[in-house]
């Protein structure tokens, strides 16, 4: 079943009583071993991670395949760089056994990692890890060990990553986390496309719809449980919500439009904001789920599209072609006419608050080139991280320090794929998917 | 091959049978008035030359109009081309029509998506004020989904922004 990955059982609970954690600091992160992502001069640190030790011979593969999707999430950020196994000096063969800390000095690790994998005779596996930092010869936060079925295996080491990343530079975890998406086969006169999604990093990938119809920008609910998107199931462009375990799907939004389109889910779910199109004319409107109720936001003849809430849900961003070509506004979730926040050269789109809300992430278009960039949320500070032919519509990791996007190149060979870049503009990399593929969207952090 | 496709195409019409007809306006070929010369002399029934067929509506009228970048105001010479939709379809009651509108590349999709529904709205208002029925029309934008050049120039560029009017025999849309 598709929906599997939904529902894993994964229990975390902290190691205790380990004699090499006596005397540990569970707080603050060593001052020495920290990772500053928008520090301009930064280069990244040199890690370790030894296979972990298989604790039963049932776990010998699953140790190795944990250690690497493990050491896969922290080289990938660009924030870290593994020393080669092969260059290792020591060798981690029991998890509790002291740490000889010169032997990674040695080899100029400045972190470390080891863990141990269990596979219980139900088919449950245990994963426990620690953190040192090498330099200070100490364990970086306690000890922490996950319980959890077999075929969540990525997720817990998602989840170990997640802690080592979270420790060291700070930020909010975000590698244990799926991104919705669209497939794309076909020649570009007649693309076929259908919602996929898949874990952060490509694995996992499951389809939720054929390929019967147009679908278009999907978006997680806050839970996960639910994908808004727009798709032509009806012959006509319509907002639609498919549940993602069951698949079961409805069309949301008013009889009277002629076109729904470009929906997002508040932030605590209950609200919809989405464009909808009546005698030519695009709008922005909220609906309540609960209670269908629709209120209309925008009336103005321009174009009104591409919202998205603010972190607390009081306002929204949106874009319009008011001014005469589009560019970004900033409104009360309530309606009323906004305010411009972006004032560059070119044209703005597909506005993305950042749920740490301290930037919005956009699509801009000058001078015959995409790019993807970010701004204050009051429009100063614009900085521009990509540049192409077509870069378009940006995703919010759940930590706010990463961008995914559409990047699609040109000409009748033309295909889009999906990017990822940090907010300062750097580590730029094409993100795994099975086929071409369009419109992510991140979704939460898991649980 | 394409004439033969066109053919079958204005057959389908004749039949009266309820599906639409060049559904997507893409795949009927861009001919402009090539689907002459079916016959010799004679009009043959349901081919570009015989006035009511829609062959003829796509091809001799044509069955599509293009807009600038970023407009969906209407050209001289797309009102001709329009004009003449209307004057078709006031002439053939029995039609209905789907009218796409479509967008370039060049463009975020939903903004593209807002603009291929204006631009077939210019397109429905149009047609309305030359006495065609609001209740014969419906219109739906396929945004940048759906074009029918696949070059990145403007040589394409300008193919695909466009509006198509998709005839469907029966009445009520």
């Amino acid at each position: 079943m598709f929906n599997v990955a939904f529902f894993r059982r994964l229990a975390v609970s902290v190691l205790m009583g380990a004699a090499v954690l006596a005397g540990s600091m569970t707080t603050p992160a060593s001052a020495e071993l920290r990772i500053v992502i928008r520090d301009p001069n930064l280069s990244p640190m040199p890690f370790a991670v030894p296979t972990f030790v298989a604790r039963n011979p049932a776990a010998t593969d699953l140790a190795n395949d944990i250690t690497r999707v493990i050491a896969a999430d922290l080289s990938n950020t660009g924030l870290f760089r593994e020393i080669p196994r092969d260059a290792h000096v020591g060798r981690i063969d029991s998890f509790d056994a002291p740490i000889q800390f010169s032997d990674w000095t040695a080899i100029n690790s400045r972190a470390l990692i080891t863990g141990s994998v269990l596979v219980e005779g139900d088919g449950r596996i245990v994963v426990q890890f620690r953190l040192y930092d090498v330099d200070a010869g100490a364990p970086l936060g306690e000890g922490l060990q996950f319980v959890g079925t077999a075929d969540g295996w990525r997720r817990m080491a998602h989840k170990v990553a997640d802690a080592a990343y979270s420790r060291i530079t700070g930020e909010g975890p975000y590698f244990d986390s799926r991104v919705v998406f669209v497939s794309e086969v076909g020649p570009k006169d007649a693309r076929q496309k259908r919602i996929g999604v898949m874990d952060y990093d490509g694995a996992n990938v499951q389809y939720l719809t054929s390929s019967d119809s147009i679908v278009l920008a999907p978006r997680f609910s806050p839970d996960g449980s639910r994908i808004i998107y727009t798709g032509y199931e009806s012959g006509f462009p319509k907002v639609t919500v498919i549940d993602v375990a069951s698949l079961a799907k409805r069309t949301v939004g008013g009889v009277d439009q002629n076109m729904s389109f470009a929906p997002r889910f508040s932030p605590d779910g209950s609200r919809v904001v989405y464009s909808a199109e009546v005698a030519g004319n695009t709008d922005l409107y909220l609906l309540d789920i609960g209670s269908g109720s629709q209120t209309r936001l925008t009336s103005a003849p321009s174009i009104e599209t591409a919202p998205d809430f603010s972190p607390d849900g009081s306002q929204i961003v949106f874009e319009s072609d008011r001014s005469g070509a589009p560019q970004l506004y900033v409104m009360n979730a309530a309606g009323g006419e906004g305010t411009r926040i972006s004032f560059g050269e070119g044209r703005y789109g597909t506005p993305v608050w950042s749920p740490r809300n301290d930037f919005i992430a956009f699509t801009k278009q000058n001078a015959g080139r995409f790019h993807i960039g970010v701004m204050r949320t009051d429009g100063s500070e614009e900085r521009l991280l990509t540049g192409a032919f077509l870069d378009e519509g940006p995703t919010w990791a759940p930590n706010g320090r990463v961008v995914m996007f559409t990047r699609e190149t040109a000409g009748a060979n033309g295909a889009p794929a999906l990017y990822t870049v940090d907010i300062s503009g750097r580590n730029l990399q094409r993100a795994a998917t099975p086929a071409a593929a369009s419109d992510p969207a991140w979704g939460p952090l898991l649980r | 091959m394409k004439t033969t496709a066109l053919l079958l195409i204005a057959a389908l019409a004749l039949t009266g049978c309820g599906n639409r007809l060049g559904q997507g306006g893409d795949g009927s070929g861009d001919g402009f008035g090539n689907g002459a010369g079916a016959g010799a002399g004679g009009i043959v029934a349901g081919s570009a030359n015989d006035p009511t067929s829609v062959a003829y509506f796509q091809q001799t009228i044509g069955d599509r109009v293009l807009f600038a970048v970023d407009q969906s105001s209407l050209s001289s010479e797309a009102q001709a081309t329009l004009a003449g939709q209307a004057q078709w379809m006031n002439s053939n009651p029995s039609y209905t029509a789907l009218i796409e509108g479509h967008a370039d590349e060049q463009g975020t999709r939903s903004y593209n998506l807002a603009l291929g529904g204006r631009r077939a709205n210019a397109v429905r208002d149009y047609l309305i004020s030359q006495g065609v029925s609001a209740d014969r029309l419906r219109t739906i934008s396929y945004g940048k989904e759906r074009p029918l050049q696949v070059c990145s120039t403007e040589a394409c560029y300008s193919q695909n922004r466009r509006s198509v009017t998709v005839l469907a025999a029966g009445a009520g849309v």
